[in-house]
This record gives C-alpha cells, structure tokens and sequence, in this order.
C-alpha cells in the first residue's frame, strides 16, 4: 500500500470545491433565457379532476407558459413505468396503474402533480400557480396497506382491483409449514417497519433546455444514474431519442436511492422546454420534496420463526404486505420481492423458508428503494425474532445467534442466494469485546442508580449487494443490466482520466476511484481525475445505488486498468529492450525487476502518443475501456451492538453507545468506509427512534416539513465505535463487498432490541418515539 | 422594490430587489454566491448559513432588504488566497463531508460556535449547538470531530498570539 494508494485513509480530492462553496449543484446551473417552473398539486389524495381553467394564471406577471396533461398527452409523452416485471404465484403479471406525468381525469395522492406553470421568475411562477383553478370531486381515501387490501377499500387504480399489485411468493410453503407444525417451539411477532422519507439535504431539481436548431435535449438534474435516467426518458417516455438528449447530474447533494428514480418533474420540464421555447428549471421546495420524493419501507408482517429441541432454526414463515403508495416507482417491485425476501436466511442455516409478498396501492407518496431497500426489513424481521426467541428460550442472543450461524461457504440459502464468504462469528466477537457486553450488569445498575433504565441490544445483519449478475437480475425481471462500465485515458504526459458509470452523490468516488489508479500506475492522485455524471462524457452507466460503486463499478476501472497495464508494460519493454513479464510498474518508474534500467511512466506515455517507436502492430495511444458484469452478488456482513438509557419520566432514548463491526471484505479508502457507516447507522437511528411518515384518514401528510418529522440532529447522536473484520469477496478481482448501506440495514432492531430489554416489554413499534416509550411504560405500568 | 445596500465578502453591491426576496435568494441569485444552499422551507436545516455583522445567521430568516447596512460573510468569503480556513481545513482532514450540500452551512454555524465558546468547547457543547443545522450523510460523527480539532488550533493560535 502507498501513501495515496489501496487502502491509505487519503482525505478526500473534491472537499476542496465542498468546503468553498464552489460545488456545482443543479440549482446552481444557470442557463441564458432560463425561467422557473412551479407545479400545481393537488391538495386531494383521491379526487377527479372535473375540470381546470388556466386564464387568470396565464395573465399572470412573467407567466410564459400554463400547461396540463391534456396538452402532455397531445405531444405524445409516455406514462412513468416501473422497470422491474414481477408476477403473482398464479402466473399473472402486476398490476402497474396509469402514471401521467401531469395528472388526467384523477389525482391519487396529495402532492400529485396536475399542472406546471412556467414565468420569469421563480415567485412569478408560485404566484401564477396560485392562479390555477382546478375543479376537483373528492373520492374516498386509503392510506394504510392493510385497510387497502379490505372488501369495500377506495379502489386507487381501475386495473388493480382489490388495489393489489402482485402477490408473490418465495420458498417451500409446505416444508415451511411441517417444520413450524414439528417445532420445539415457535416465535411469532407482528412487525411494522415504519415509512421514511430519505431527505437528502439538496431537493430534487431539473434544468431542461431545448435546442431547437439542433433538435437537442440537455437536461441537468439531480440523478444518481443519468444514463438510466436518459435511457428511460428517451425509451418509454417519448421525450426524445438518446442522441437527442443529454443528462447531466453534476455535484448531487445526497439520493439514499431517492434520485434513482425518473420522476415526473424532469419529464415535464424537457416537455416544457421545447413547448414553450425557453430553458425551464425547477428546484423542489422541502415540502414538495416530502410529498413527492419516492418514500421507503413500510411494510407489515406477520412472521413465525421455529425451533428444535436444541435451539436451532428449523424454519422461517413471513407474510408481508408492502405499500407501494399510488404509482409504482421505477424499481418499486424488486424492493419487497427480491431485495428483502432473498434475504431472509440473514446469517442463519434456516432449513425451510416461505414468503409470501402482497403489494398493494393507497393514496401516497410512492415508495420505492431507499438506503437498504428491502434488506432492513428484513434484518428487522430476523433480528427481532432471534432476541425475541432467545428471551422466550432462556438463552443470550449470542448464544442463539452462534448456535444458528452458517460457517461453511459457499452457502446456498432456500431463497435464492448463494453467500460466497463470510466469518460470522469473527464480527459479532469483536462487537461483543468493543461493547464489554459482559460488563452491561454492572453498567445496567449503575444507571438504575440514577433512576435510568439501561438496555443492551445486538443485530447480526447480512446484506446482498453490488447489484448485480445482469444475466441473473435479467431473469428475475429486471428490465436492465446491471454490469458496470469504466474507460481509462492515459494522457501523452502521463495523467490520467477514468470515466466511469458510477456517479457519486456523496461517496467521494473522485478520491477512492483515484486510489486505484495511483496504486496502479504509482502516479500521485492529482493526477488522475473521475470524469462522471454526464452522458455526453461517459458512453454508458448504471449509476450509484445498492451499494455498487466500489464492488461493481471499481471493478470496471481495475479490468480497463488492466487493459491498459499490459498496454504500457509492451511498451515499456519495447523501450527497455526487455521482455514485457519483467516489467514493474514503481516509483513512477516502469522499471526491469532485479535491474536499474528504467524509464520513467510519462514517457512510456509519452511514446504511446508519438507512436515513433512502438512495437511491431501496435495502435498508437494509451486508452481502455471496459464492462465489468459481475459473477455474483456480494455479501456484506457483521454485528452491531447498542447500548441504551431509557429516562422513565419522558420515556426518552438516549443512545450512550454504538458498537459496528463490520466485514466489507477489502477497503480502498478507511475513512471513506467509516463515514459511510457514520451516516448509515445515524438514518438507522432515526427510523428506530425518530421518524415516522404520518398520513391523516384524508391522505394528509403530516409530517412534510423538519418541524414535523424527527430528522437526526447531532444531540440526537453519539460518537460511534466503528471497526472492521475482513474476508475478501471471491466474486470481484478488487476483493471488495460494499459499504454504503450496510450502517441503515443492521442498526434499526440492535436499537429496538436495546430499547425493549431496557424498558422490560417484547416488542415497540418503530420510532420508540419519548411519547411511545412513555406510553408504552405506563400502559405495562 | 427595495434598494439594498451591504457589504459582501469585503465587496460593496447595491441592488435593486423585490421587498420580498430573501437574503439566501439574493446571495445566490443577484451575487452569484451560489455556496449558500437551501435545504428546507422552515429555517430548520441551517444550509444556508452566512455570517451577518459577524454573527451566524440563516439567511433565509432574513429579507435582502433587512440585510441592507450589514456586513456579510458567505462561504466563498471565509478564507482568501490559497490557505483555507482551520474548520474547512478540519473538515477535510476528518472526512467531516459526504454529499458537501450542508457543510458551507456547517462550516459557518461552526465557526460561529468556536468562535462564542473561545476554546471552552466539548463534544456535548457542540452536538447541542449544532442543532440548526442537518446533516443527512455523516451522522455528524466527524463533523463534531472535525469542529473540535479546528477548536483546538483555532484556540492553539490565540495563546500562541498571546
């Protein structure tokens, strides 16, 4: 390892620009002629548009354009679809609704968009939105997934009678049931895993422009994958051909999988834009953001988890019903299918597992992936069971878990994964010495000195991810590939430009994606720079999400790096007069091992680009590109340990202490892993014990600003206590497993599990909110 | 229409605005100072932090017109030349920084905070004050490591100057 190379802790390249003020976000993008756009919305969760009168808006000061569905519909722009087909166990396909970009005949929930206003300026386009008088009947409502599923609920689209999108299954159900009916004993538990609103801190924002003399498309926008977003804007929504329109996503402030999807705001824009001949840019205000950004979770289970005689799992039952809110989002039906029920082995030899998944409609926000998508549910699913069972069996969760974990690999679960390497046992041993687990008594009495009630709890999480196998994903659905693409440039002197299709929205790929090529060619990592984010630049990507970039798209940068190695290893032996096997690359040199003959890495660079005296055949120039599928999923692991007070007078939670340890098989950059675990354990610690997404009976969202939902603040928050174990990932030539998700996968049941032992009761439904706890306390009271 | 006059980052502008444009939205839109962000409607997450007359201030709490007069400080103002400022420095240094849409906020409200306690700062202390200003990607682990060390080598120079 060099100082700037594979695994150093280098300070990241691009905080400079952070730190400034010189970061370039959409809406910092300024274009001549630019106007705003303001949506009107409805203020309905269930209503028919009986009819809309645009004239007083359009008199309106600045107003340049008025536009609706009606005229959306005339210029032939497509519905929003949802890419990933899964069907019901009867062979039926789902039932995907109607999603007009600007809403027709109906609006499904509050924040629905029905009109777009374009003027001068920003308030000149809220003003005249005001203006907009749009005649609606109000319909009745359905908020909660289980009401939804009743005879007689609201019906939220006409094709999905019963509002039932699919209802699939995973697993043996008759295995299942024969091993639960021979149990030793049983655990059941219902479990709720609260909506949350991923709130990255920069709202979502769109900057369209229009070229009408090149019949050109640029569109700015705040994506975490601007080639899926190009691919789906220009293939199912009519906007324009692919070599008609270019996406850029520069600086991203924050997505946890919310800036995946293609939302109907930056289709209207590129619409509005030829419509009304001028660049429209729109920037979501916070509420519009909790109204209208794709939620995550929210789901309810019912769950039975069996044992034998001796305390080992003989199988695991789920039914689960998952609210997909009034449209299915982009990748909307993987997420309670094959991201969360493939996961239900967890870290566990479970014999016979069932799942049966029901989707439904209401009248929200949808919901799709956000931070973990699908694996937090079910991590909180078998994290709670195995602290519940062991409370039940008399045993200590660690000894259950221990009992339970698989130890030979590779490992073929009943649901659909193959775990390829892992050490169980070596996390929860460092978390269990990090936390003194066995010092919690006397701690626990202590703080009952003071009146507290002191509580321990662990989860032991596994996660699938670097999404994925294209040909595997392909099968199970998947409307797209999910390889990744790399190409490195070699300058004549001998810098360097990776382009790559990962595109960070915070994870500091401009410096870790650079540590591989510094490692690499032993240049200094100001000399090499991350091109991203920007179809024009890059040929084609995937993007960043699913904890990808560094097991997917680093292993794209490593195969072209390879490419170009051998490249410049030929050429530097041609110069060296030696036989290209000898030839090391150190120091800045490519130098003949076990010799002092050298020349220096510009100027094998240097005679790629004067091609005066390259080897017999060979092309000039020092460039590479390739794609990187990968043979498998990865399987990032570990256990987290929470230790908890409880003040029985305000029933408020204080975190006193965090324990992670975590197997991400090899890192390229320490403190970028850290942070990234940082930040995932805090959004953990929110769902646990702050956030909750409140609808009223009507549809009304409740919590759509930060004074009426519980974000994490810094007093809200500890110091954590972060460490690693490391068994390399056999699936990708870096050895690397991924980070970014793992800290909101495992953190939420290690804090409820600590919740319920301090407070005495078996279950808490998330967010152990002050008034809940309290609540909960003096009802046992 | 308001007139408004202030100085920013040591620069004097005058402007011409409507009565109701916020201090954030000129900052960005009349100045081009585009390092101060908005992140929310309600004067919560504290992204758009600037220094007023020396003071930190959420300057979409604030009309441009009321700004008339004062002095201000933005992001881009905060340090000059080549050397940056020791919180932005900190901030580097202890990963303090994911997505970077919060920290010139963060920055701002931090080096408001060091310089209120002069040195007399702990871990508790600056978790509390730091409650006007989310963060949605660092779980403030490093922020709050980062403004303690800047802390210390701010308060490191004072004696030293002494």
């Amino acid at each position: 390892m060099g100082l700037q190379g594979i695994g150093a802790a280098v300070p990241r390249k691009e905080d400079r620009r952070f730190t400034t003020g010189a970061g370039r976000y959409t809406d910092d993008m300024v274009v001549q002629g630019m106007r705003h756009a303001a949506f009107v919305r409805s203020p309905h969760a269930h209503a028919t548009i009986k009819g809309i009168d645009t004239s007083a808006a359009e008199g309106m000061p600045g107003v340049v354009g008025v536009l609706t569905g009606a005229q959306l519909k005339e210029d032939g722009i497509g519905n929003l679809i949802c890419g990933w087909a899964i069907s019901s166990k009867d062979g039926s396909p789902m039932n995907m609704g109607e999603w007009s970009p600007l809403a027709v005949g109906k609006v499904r929930y509050v924040g629905d968009a029905v009109v777009v206003v374009v003027a001068e300026t920003r308030a000149q386009a809220r003003d005249a939105a005001e203006a907009v008088m749009i005649d609606y009947e109000e319909l009745p409502v359905v908020v909660d997934a289980v009401e939804a599923l009743k005879d007689g609920a609201p019906q939220v689209h006409e094709n999905a009678p019963g509002n039932l999108i699919y209802d699939w299954e995973i697993g043996e159900r008759d295995a299942t049931d024969a091993a639960i009916a021979g149990a030793a004993h049983v655990t059941k538990m219902k479990i709720r895993n609260n909506r949350l609103v991923p709130n990255a801190m920069e709202p979502r924002a769109a900057l369209a422009k229009y070229d009408k003399a090149e019949d050109h498309y640029t569109l700015w926008t705040t994506s975490q994958n601007p080639h899926v977003a190009r691919l789906v804007l220009s293939a199912f929504y009519n906007v324009a051909p692919e070599n008609k329109l270019r996406v850029i996503a520069p600086d991203v402030g924050g997505g946890f999988g919310s800036k995946i999807y293609i939302y109907p705001e930056e289709i209207v824009c590129l619409w509005a834009s030829k419509r009304t001949g001028v660049p429209v840019k729109w920037v979501a205000d916070r509420t519009e953001s909790f109204l209208t950004d794709a939620h995550g979770r929210d789901h309810v289970t019912e769950v039975e988890m069996a044992f034998d005689a001796e305390n080992r799992i003989l199988g695991l039952k789920v039914d689960t019903i998952a609210n997909l809110g009034a449209y299915m989002s982009l990748f909307s039906s993987a997420v309670p299918t094959y991201l969360y029920a493939t996961l239900l082995s967890g870290q566990y030899v479970i014999p016979a597992i069932h799942a049966n998944v029901r989707t439904v409609y209401t009248n929200t926000a949808p919901v799709d992936a956000y931070r973990g998508a699908g694996r937090p549910e079910a991590t909180y699913l078998l994290e709670r069971l195995m602290e519940t069972a062991a409370r039940e069996l008399g045993v200590s969760p660690a000894e259950l878990r221990r009992k339970n974990f698989i130890r030979e690999f590779p490992y073929q679960t009943p649901v659909i994964m193959c775990y390829d390497a892992g050490d169980y046992e070596a996390s929860l041993d460092a978390a269990m010495k990090a936390a003194d687990w066995d010092g919690f008594p006397a701690r626990k009495a202590e703080a009952a000195s003071r009146g507290k009630l002191r509580g321990i709890g662990m989860s032991c999480y596994i996660e699938a991810c670097g999404i994925a196998p294209s040909a595997a994903v392909g099968a199970l659905g998947a409307g797209v590939g999910l390889w990744e693409s790399a190409e490195v440039r070699v300058n004549a002197v001998g810098t360097v430009e990776v382009l790559t299709g990962s595109h960070s929205h915070g994870q500091g790929h401009e410096t870790t994606f650079a540590q591989l090529v510094s490692d690499r060619f032993s240049i200094p990592l100001d000399q090499v720079n991350i091109v991203h984010g920007d179809t024009d630049k890059v040929q084609m990507g995937m993007g960043t999400y699913g904890s990808r970039s560094g097991a997917v798209g680093m292993s794209a940068i490593a195969k072209a790096l390879d490419k170009v190695e051998t490249k410049a290893k030929k050429i530097a032996a041609h110069l060296l007069e030696a036989d290209e096997g000898d030839i090391v690359i150190e120091d800045g040199h490519c130098k003949v091992a076990g010799t002092d003959k050298q020349v220096p890495w510009f100027q094998v660079a240097l005679a790629a680009y004067t091609a005066h005296n390259l080897p017999d055949g060979m092309e000039p120039g020092l460039k590479e590109g390739a794609f990187y599928d990968p043979s498998n999923f990865t399987f990032p692991a570990g256990c987290y340990i929470c230790e908890v007070e409880v003040d029985p007078e305000t029933g408020k939670t204080e975190v006193i202490q965090f324990v992670a340890s975590d197997d991400f098989g090899n890192i390229i950059n320490p403190l970028i892993v850290e942070g990234q675990v940082h930040g995932g354990i805090a959004q953990g610690i929110g769902q646990a014990l702050l956030e909750d997404t409140a609808y009223d009976a009507s549809g009304q969202l409740l919590t759509a600003s930060y004074m009426d939902y519980a974000m994490p603040r810094a007093a809200d928050l500890p110091s954590f206590q972060v460490s690693n174990t490391v068994t390399p990932c056999p699936s990708n030539p870096l050895g690397i497993k991924g980070c970014g998700e793992a800290g909101a996968i495992g953190s939420p049941p290690a804090l409820i599990n600590a919740v319920t032992d301090a407070i005495g009761v078996r279950d808490i439904t998330m967010p152990a909110s002050p008034r809940r706890v309290w609540e909960t306390l003096n009802a046992k009271a | 229409m308001a007139k408004v006059e202030l100085t920013v980052n040591g620069r004097k502008v005058a402007r011409e605005v409507e009565g109701r444009m916020l201090l954030a939205h000129f900052l960005r839109e009349e100045l081009e100072l585009t390092g101060t962000h908005i992140g929310c409607d309600t004067s919560q997450c504290g992204a758009c932090v600037v220094h007023v007359d020396g003071k930190a201030v959420k300057s979409c709490t604030m009309l441009a017109a009321q700004a008339s007069g004062t002095e201000v400080t933005t992001i881009e103002g905060l340090s000059t030349g080549a050397d940056l400022h020791p919180v932005q420095r900190a901030f580097n240094t202890h990963h303090g920084l994911q997505c970077g849409f919060c920290t010139t906020g963060m920055i701002m409200a931090s080096v408001d905070i060091i310089n209120r306690y002069g040195g007399a700062l702990d871990e508790a202390t600056v978790r509390a004050e730091l409650e006007g200003n989310i963060c949605r990607c660092t779980g403030y682990h490093n922020i709050v490591k980062a403004v303690l060390d800047a802390n210390a080598e701010m308060h490191g120079q004072t004696q030293a100057a002494e």
